[in-house]
């Protein structure tokens, strides 16, 4: 049985403005020990997906309306709050993109480190410490004693994600759910910070759930990879074959837009069109509009994933009816 | 650890519509909004009011009568010269809500000008400007009143400056530190790369962009001036009989409440409501102003 | 074509040994003199008339301080910034604020460089009449051109910034810097705050703006590879100072310095077997603050090549096989 099993998940912003379907039908599984990477730009629902599963969307203006998000047999979408928070920040950790907002600068490093610890572990202060003492040195802190009692303004953005992932890791959690984790920083710490990811992930082994919109990063560190679009799911299979078997045109527009992959002198790769209107989805592919191959039926019929080939899904149409140029 | 703002952006016409539907949402708000307005109206036509539906003027009296409570031929009862406590009380509401308006305006004249100018200058000018901001704020109020009106003798003209005097101060502040906040965003940077002039930018860049908080803070500085105005009346420094203002009639009542309470309970319910409405007006403003406007 | 050799002749833009310093003040009622941040700390480089140069670097390496610095946003504390002959930093009052019509600044943020209240009509008329007389009756036909040069509708004036997106927002700051006819525009990372589909655009966009109107054209950026192919020369910036400074493919293919070889390799590539065979020395720590600077070579303590010379003599820029080429190591000629 897969550790997380999410089927079928919708989720909605109901503004003003209109509705916001954010997430349209998503389904997708995470092994134990996996590493799965979701891929998308801004607007692909790749956050609000996460955010659905941990029951951190803003209730007010968001809904979840269907689906399921099945961990480890338990669908956690009908779970209480109460319930929910069994699993949050124990079986199931989440570290954020920005390290100067996620850490809480009114209290120290320590203090914030051992919390997971008190909650969800009856022990003592004296074990949680020396916990958190241990963990900060497998995070690669300097100096660790010390440091304990700084606050986060104290530390620089890599050193606060190293902390992040430390209070993340606390409680040996099943899941990690990563989104955009280096974003926000330097390339160099960057590679410091996947380095260390990769290293927490041998000797814990937990599965891990990167979010984030960089190819590069996730071509290195993850086993599959899911591509979303407009909040549906365009594609997923392992690694390898997303990059060098693409099977769908948005996948294939996304690899073409990395600058480092084209020839200088001639103008750089641009997807045509513009960004989808969540709050007027339009029949068929969302892509449609924006898309090289497209054929009528595109427009009309209904899309979802099916499995073109072993373990490689798609919901382009073409790629179903074996029917890609290239 | 709240996560980041989700859904894609809104696509919402105007900041001030947007504002503005915000602030019809907000019940209180609006309440404070109706009773202020009809409040002014009523206040405001206290004159042909007076001539034709009540039928009395405020400095009417009728020393035979006395104090009586009120019945239908005075609604709201007489004071103890016979005069009509109703007359008294939307006469006295509109030098009340006159005062307070145009004490604020000045005080926000001077105030957002001279915390404008801070705020942009900064560096040393800033500090002096400011320090004589701190030196006056130590000036105790009641003496500084009491010295104008023996100066200049007692007249409602000098009531709004010694108010506007005081309430600018609070202003001042509270545009510096706006205009400081607003100096940092980029679009100021922009603007001076541009070349453009110093005083060019204070007052087309940073001012506009300075309006929400100003029309909140002026919304509640009405409110504090009355109270003020209310409190010199009330010491006796304030409008003089025959002309009344809700602290007059404060003053009033207060002396003989045990006799004749109704001298004091609808001049002050009048007072109370009035401010109750004001402050949660200016709330509402706040809430309804409340910058998500620069960034969608 | 996106990077045609640029025009060649004397430099158009000379900066030499700039060096911007804040100083800190620590104390309570008195404020004593606690350090000095070096941000930007001795830069020189030339820059021909159409040309397009690459600055990199992390943070805290003052790549947008030394971009303001040229500009003159910041007041440098030392050096000396000669375009087109005239020294920027000799200017005061109503002269500096005449010379601007020459040298614009795009900025990272689209949603914080327009001004919300007013509209692009507003925003652009102002641009085009800070510098020059323009009748009135003429300004939105004006406005309209500007706006078409940047790939937005003419009718797109009335609208308030919120009322775009971040891409099409950058466009309309890149119109304003146009709007007063500069030869010179610095652009601090005018894309990183967009999505990587609209990155694109917006990267066409300004080479094509350079290449038509011959415009200067400094692109900072922290991504090497956006910067590698808009640029037609690289400079790495480090600790406030420049460590490489040559030919983009050559600074891309044949890192000399370090630094740049370190930067290079810790850029992800999007594909997975390569990804993962490559071998990379990831520098340990963290990029230094510019107020504790290490002595010697600004890299040292990171380098894994450093030796005992290092920490105690400051490397200059010296070329390397190439003389457009130049790094600033005592090792240059050992490592490659």
């Amino acid at each position: 049985m897969p550790l997380l099993s999410v089927n079928h998940l919708r989720a909605a912003f109901h503004t003003r403005a209109g509705v916001v379907r954010a997430v349209r039908d998503v389904s997708f599984q995470i092994e134990r020990g996996e590493t799965l990477g979701l891929v998308g730009e801004s607007g692909s629902g790749k956050s609000v997906t996460c955010y659905s599963i941990m029951g951190l969307l803003p209730q007010p203006p968001g809904r979840v309306e269907g689906g399921q998000a099945v961990f480890d047999g338990v669908d956690l979408l009908t779970l209480s709050p109460r319930q929910l928070n069994q699993y949050r920040g124990r079986r199931i950790s989440m570290i954020f993109q920005d390290p100067m907002t996620s850490l809480n600068p009114y209290l120290r490093i320590g203090t914030q480190l051992i919390e997971p610890l008190l909650i969800h572990e009856k022990i003592g202060r004296a074990e949680a410490r020396r916990r958190a003492l241990d963990m900060m040195a497998e995070v690669g802190l300097p100096d660790p004693t010390h440091r304990l009692r700084m606050y986060p303004h104290e530390f620089s953005g890599g050193m606060r994600q190293r902390v992040m992932i430390a209070m993340a890791l606390m409680t040996r959690p099943d899941l990690l759910i990563a989104d955009e984790p280096t974003t926000a920083l330097d390339v160099t710490v960057q590679a410091q910070i996947l380095d260390l990811m990769k290293k927490m992930r041998e000797e814990l082994g937990m599965a891990i759930l990167l979010i984030s919109h960089d190819l590069g990063v996730v071509s290195g560190f993850c086993d599959r990879v899911m591509v979303m679009y407009a909040g549906s799911v365009m594609e997923s299979a392992r690694t390898g074959d997303l990059f060098y078997h693409t099977k769908h045109p948005y996948t294939r527009a996304l690899q073409k837009s990395i600058p480092a992959l084209q020839v200088k002198g001639r103008e750089l790769y641009t997807i045509a069109g513009a960004p989808p209107d969540l709050l007027h989805p339009l029949p068929g592919c969302p892509f449609a509009p924006r898309c090289e191959y497209v054929i009528d039926a595109c427009a009309r019929e209904e899309m979802a994933p099916l499995e073109v080939a072993p373990a490689h899904c798609s919901a382009c149409l073409r790629a179903q009816k074996e029917d890609l140029p290239w | 650890m709240p996560p980041p703002a989700l859904h894609p952006d809104e696509k919402s016409a105007s900041f001030w519509r947007d504002a503005w539907h915000r602030l019809w949402q907000n019940k209180l708000a609006l309440f404070g909004l109706l009773v202020v307005a009809v409040l002014s109206l009523v206040c405001g036509l206290a004159a042909p009011l007076c001539g034709h539906l009540i039928g009395y003027s405020y400095e009417q009296q009728n020393l035979a009568l006395g104090p009586v409570p009120p019945n239908h031929a005075h609604w709201l009862g007489t004071d103890r010269m016979g005069r009509d406590l109703l007359a008294r009380l939307l006469y006295g509401g509109r030098i009340s809500l006159m005062v307070g308006l145009l004490a604020t305006v000045v005080s926000l004249v001077i105030g957002v000008l001279y915390g404008a100018v801070s705020g942009f200058a900064g560096g040393k000018v800033d500090m002096a400007l400011m320090r004589l901001v701190d030196i006056l704020y130590a000036l105790p109020f009641t003496i500084f009143v009491i010295l104008l009106m023996v100066f200049f003798g007692r007249n409602i003209i000098l009531l709004f400056v010694a108010i506007g005097a005081v309430e600018w101060l609070t202003m001042a502040r509270i545009v510096r530190g706006q205009v400081m906040a607003v100096k940092q965003q980029e679009f100021i940077e922009a603007a001076r790369a541009l070349g453009l002039r110093r005083r060019r930018i204070l007052f087309r860049h940073i001012l506009p962009n300075l309006l929400g908080p100003i029309i909140v803070y002026a919304t509640l500085t009405v409110p504090e001036v009355m109270l003020l105005e209310a409190f010199l009346s009330f010491l006796g420094l304030g409008v003089q009989p025959p002309h009344s203002s809700w602290g007059v009639l404060i003053k009033e009542g207060a002396e003989v409440m045990e006799e004749y309470p109704w001298l004091l309970t609808y001049p002050a319910a009048a007072m109370a409501l009035t401010l109750f409405s004001l402050n949660f007006l200016g709330d509402g403003l706040r809430d309804a102003l409340d910058v998500r406007g620069s960034k969608d | 074509m996106v990077s045609a050799p640029a025009t060649s002749g004397p430099p158009f833009l000379r900066v030499r040994d700039l060096k911007t310093h804040f100083p800190v003040e620590r104390g309570f009622l008195f404020q004593h003199r606690a350090g000095t941040v070096r941000a930007v700390d001795g830069v020189s480089f030339d820059l021909r008339q159409g040309e397009i140069l690459g600055l990199v670097g992390e943070s805290g390496c003052g790549k947008s301080t030394l971009g303001r610095s040229i500009l003159q946003l910041i007041r440098p504390t030392g050096g000396v910034v000669l375009l087109d002959g005239c020294d920027l930093t000799a200017l005061r009052g109503r002269r500096l604020r005449q010379a601007r019509a020459g040298f614009q600044m795009i900025f990272q943020d689209p949603y914080a460089s327009l001004n919300p209240r007013m509209t692009v009509f507003d925003a652009l008329g102002e641009a085009i009449l800070a510098h020059r007389r323009v009748p009135r009756a003429e300004l939105p036909a004006r406005v309209g051109d500007l706006l078409q040069k940047v790939g937005l509708p003419p009718r797109a004036q009335r609208k308030y910034p919120h009322e775009f997106s971040g891409g099409q927002r950058q466009r309309v700051a890149i119109a304003r810097a146009l709007a007063v006819e500069p030869q010179l525009i610095i652009a601090d990372e005018p894309v990183s705050a967009l999505d990587v589909s609209i990155q694109a655009q917006i990267i066409n966009l300004l080479a094509r703006i350079s290449r038509e109107m011959k415009l200067a054209l400094i692109f900072i950026s922290h991504d090497l590879s956006v910067v590698n192919y808009i640029s037609e020369r690289i400079a790495v910036m480090y600790l406030g100072r420049i460590v490489e400074i040559g030919p983009a493919a050559r600074v891309f293919e044949h890192p000399l310095h370090p630094y740049t070889q370190a930067l290079l390799g810790a850029i992800p590539i999007p594909d997975p077997v390569r990804e993962r065979q490559r071998i990379r020395v990831v520098p340990p720590g963290d990029p230094p603050s510019p107020l504790n600077p290490p002595g010697g070579c600004p890299f040292h303590p990171r380098c894994a090549q450093a030796r005992e010379r290092c920490a105690r003599e400051v490397p200059a820029l010296e070329p390397f096989m190439d003389p457009s080429h130049q790094a600033a190591c005592l090792r240059t000629r050992e490592i490659n």
